[in-house]
This record gives structure tokens, sequence and C-alpha cells, in this order.
């Protein structure tokens, strides 16, 4: 099970975001419990800097955009 | 896509066909146009004749002017993470500072919902409050849309001259703002967020992987702003054809002195970006509006919002907040005051 955090303040492309993760999700099946961060005080307490950043087991895999499905299958499928 | 795979494998040969491409359809627009209106069942020298033309000559070439810009920025951008402009900021001094502070604004790629986590990251990092301002100032009123769009449609001198006045608004109100020494009108949670030190993490890219973040870039801005330039253009065909000369000069003209505050009043609770605000300048300009009016009038639109300035709200205490629309409004007031007196 894949603990992810998306953090940002829920524009568009934040919620495109989660929305692309969980499809990739269930495309791959793989398991994963999807957190939404969205006050500012916790996304600033991880360093991020431009949103919508995505952390991936407490490591931040990405900031600043909307990332590629080819990226987050990635994330899903490395142990 | 082969095509895909090709740009990825040999980048630097994918760059110059795409560009010897671009640059022999460019050439083409003019003849195509007319050809076009010319197979049409209307008189060349008619209202409708010109504003067609108008209309098939101006959509290409915004269109393809816009993709190739967006394109070279999204390479650009790759080199200037917001991370790395924070450490290129850091523990710097006044003055210089605000100037590259504004110029990075333009390079550096971030949306306008993280203008507060980067505040806070700037601030976080020892970049003092004025640089910042500097940066958050130019960033949205500077940007790759707004400038192709003056240089598509009213010529480099145009696009040039609303670059330098824009970058002169952003560092000298940045400037103005870290004189007044205002730290302490953070709201109390930010100013005791610990310290960090700005380091950047090593993340060279390859050729191909810049070309593909400069797709990339043109998918998703040229993807959504395409409809507004569509739209614009339309409206810009239609008056240039029917609507009379002078017909905003009265109330927009050089001589109605409160033109220019009324521009930016008006200017800031609209919220749109570059793309849906060009038209109306463009449909503005033709008609008698003066440039000083105009350029005020965009300037406050995209780069004073009062959503931007809402959200800012919750890191800033209201006497910040005042002090910076206040210290911008009057900048822009400016811009329009000395373009009507000498142009």
């Amino acid at each position: 099970m894949k603990n992810i955090k998306v953090l940002g303040s829920g524009c568009t492309n934040c919620k495109t975001t989660v929305r692309l993760i969980e499809e990739a999700a269930t495309e791959c099946g793989v398991d994963i419990q999807l957190e939404k961060v969205e006050e500012i005080r916790d996304i600033v307490s991880y360093g991020v800097l431009s949103t919508p950043g995505v952390i991936v087991d407490g490591q931040i895999v990405h900031t600043g955009g909307i990332p590629s499905k080819e990226k987050i299958r990635e994330w899903l499928t490395i142990n | 896509m082969p095509l895909r795979v090709f740009s990825q494998k040999h980048p630097l040969a994918f760059l110059w066909i795409a560009g010897a491409i671009w640059l022999g359809l460019y050439q083409l627009l003019i003849p195509l146009s007319e050809s076009l209106v010319s197979v049409l069942p209307v008189d060349r020298n008619s209202h409708l004749g010109g504003a067609l033309q108008f209309f098939f000559y101006d959509t290409p070439k915004v269109l393809m002017l816009l993709t190739g810009i967006v394109f070279i920025m999204g390479m650009i951008n790759s080199y200037f993470t917001p991370e790395r402009t924070r450490s290129l900021l850091a523990r710097r001094g006044e003055g210089m500072a605000n100037v590259m502070a504004a110029c990075l604004g333009i390079v550096t790629p971030f949306c306008s919902c993280s203008a507060v986590p980067l505040f806070i990251g700037f601030v976080q990092a020892g970049v003092p409050l004025g640089v910042t301002f500097s940066f958050l100032i130019s960033a949205p009123m500077v940007n790759e849309v707004a400038l192709t769009l003056l240089f598509g449609l009213f010529g480099w001198k145009t696009a040039l001259l609303y670059m330098s006045l824009g970058l002169t608004v952003a560092i000298v109100s940045g400037w103005i703002i870290g004189r007044l020494k205002m730290e302490n009108h953070l709201e109390d949670w930010v100013r005791d967020i610990p310290r960090t030190e700005a380091n950047v993490g090593d993340d060279a890219l390859t050729l191909a992987e810049r070309s593909s973040s400069g797709w990339n870039a043109v998918r998703d801005i040229v993807g959504k702003v395409w409809p507004y330039i569509l739209v614009g253009i339309a409206i810009g065909a239609v008056i240039h054809g029917y609507v009379p000369e002078d017909f905003m000069a009265s109330f927009m003209g050089k001589d109605a002195w409160w033109s220019v505050p009324l521009a930016i009043v008006i200017g800031v609770p609209m919220y749109t970006n570059a793309a849906g605000v060009i038209p109306i300048v463009q449909a503005l300009l033709a008609k008698g509006a003066a440039l000083g009016t105009v350029l005020a009038f965009m300037m406050s639109v995209i780069g004073l919002s009062l959503p931007e300035t809402i959200i800012l709200r919750k890191v800033l205490k209201m006497k910040l907040i005042v002090t910076f629309v206040g210290v911008v409004a009057s900048g822009i007031m400016l811009v329009g005051y000395v373009f009507n007196a000498f142009l």
C-alpha cells in the first residue's frame, strides 16, 4: 500500500493531478492511500514551493505542474 | 507517436527541422489569407472583405507565434525551477537583487495558486521581502502570452515597451516595499516558520527532456487559451471593419486625465488571463483609446488581480497588503500618464 499526498490549494491543476493518480492506480492495480493537503501551512512544512506537489511514502517526487501519466506509473510500480 | 519518438531520439535535428517548417509556414500566411478571401464571394475592398482577411491572417499568425514562443519559453523555463530561483536570490542585498528578481519572474514557471507557498518559501530562505515582491509582481504581469500577443498584434516595439515598463514597475515597487521595512507585517505564523537553507538538487536535464517540457508548455498554455484568442480576433475583426475611428477617444483618449485611474479601477476586479484581456486591448486601441491608458488597464488586470490579493491576505497583514496594492497601482498609474504624455 502506497501512501500518496497531493499538496495544493485546490486549483484545477491540483484536482487534475489527484484524478490522474487515481486513474493510474486503478489501471496498474496498485493499492494506494491518497491524501489531499490543502492547508498552506502544511504545504509549506514539506518545503514545497510550487504546487501541485506529490509525496510518495514520505518522499517528494514532484513539484510544480501536472505530472505525466508515465511518471505517475513509475511512482506506483517502483518499490 | 513516431514524431514524439524522433523528437526524443534526435532533439537537435528535430528542433532545426521544426524551426524551418515554422518559418516557411509563417512566410505563407499573407498569400494564403488573400487567396482564401479571393475564393469567397466577397469583395476584397468591402468592410466584410477587410474583416475576413484580417481574421484569416491574424488567427494563424497569432496561434503560430504563440506556439513558437511558448515552446521556447517552456524550454527556457526548464532551466529555472522555483527552487533554483530562490537560491539565486537568497541572502542578497536589495537593489540589484530587485532587478534580478523581476527578470527571474518572467522565466520561472509557477501557477498562480502557488503564489503563497512560493512567497513563504522565499521569505523562509532569507530572500528580502522587497525582492520577493519584485518577483511576485513581475511574474504574472510580464508573461509569455502577453508578450506574444502584443508582439503579434501591435509589433515588437509595443511588446518591448510593455516588458520594460512591467519590469520597471516590479523593480521599483519591490524596492520601495523593501525600504519600508515591513517585515513585522507578515502574519505571525509566517514569521515563526523556521528558516531553511536554500539548496538546490542537481537536476541537469537533457536536450530531449527540455524539448519535451517545451511541448508540455504548448499543450498546457496554447490548449487553454486558443478559444479566447479566436473569439478575441473575431471581435477585433468586426471592430476593424465596422466601428467608427474615434469612438473611444472621448473617454479613453489622452485628453481625459481621469481615464488612467479609471482604467485601473475597472481592471483590478476583472479576473482574466493575458489571452482574455488582449483582444479587449486591441479593440480599445484600434478605436482611439490612448496607449498609456490601455497598457495601464492591461497591467492592472493581470498584475494586480483581486483574487490573488485575497489569497495573499493569508500571509500578509492588512497594512502590508494595502501598501503593496497602493505602491503597485501608483506605479501602473505613472506608466499610464508618462505614456499618454510622451506618445
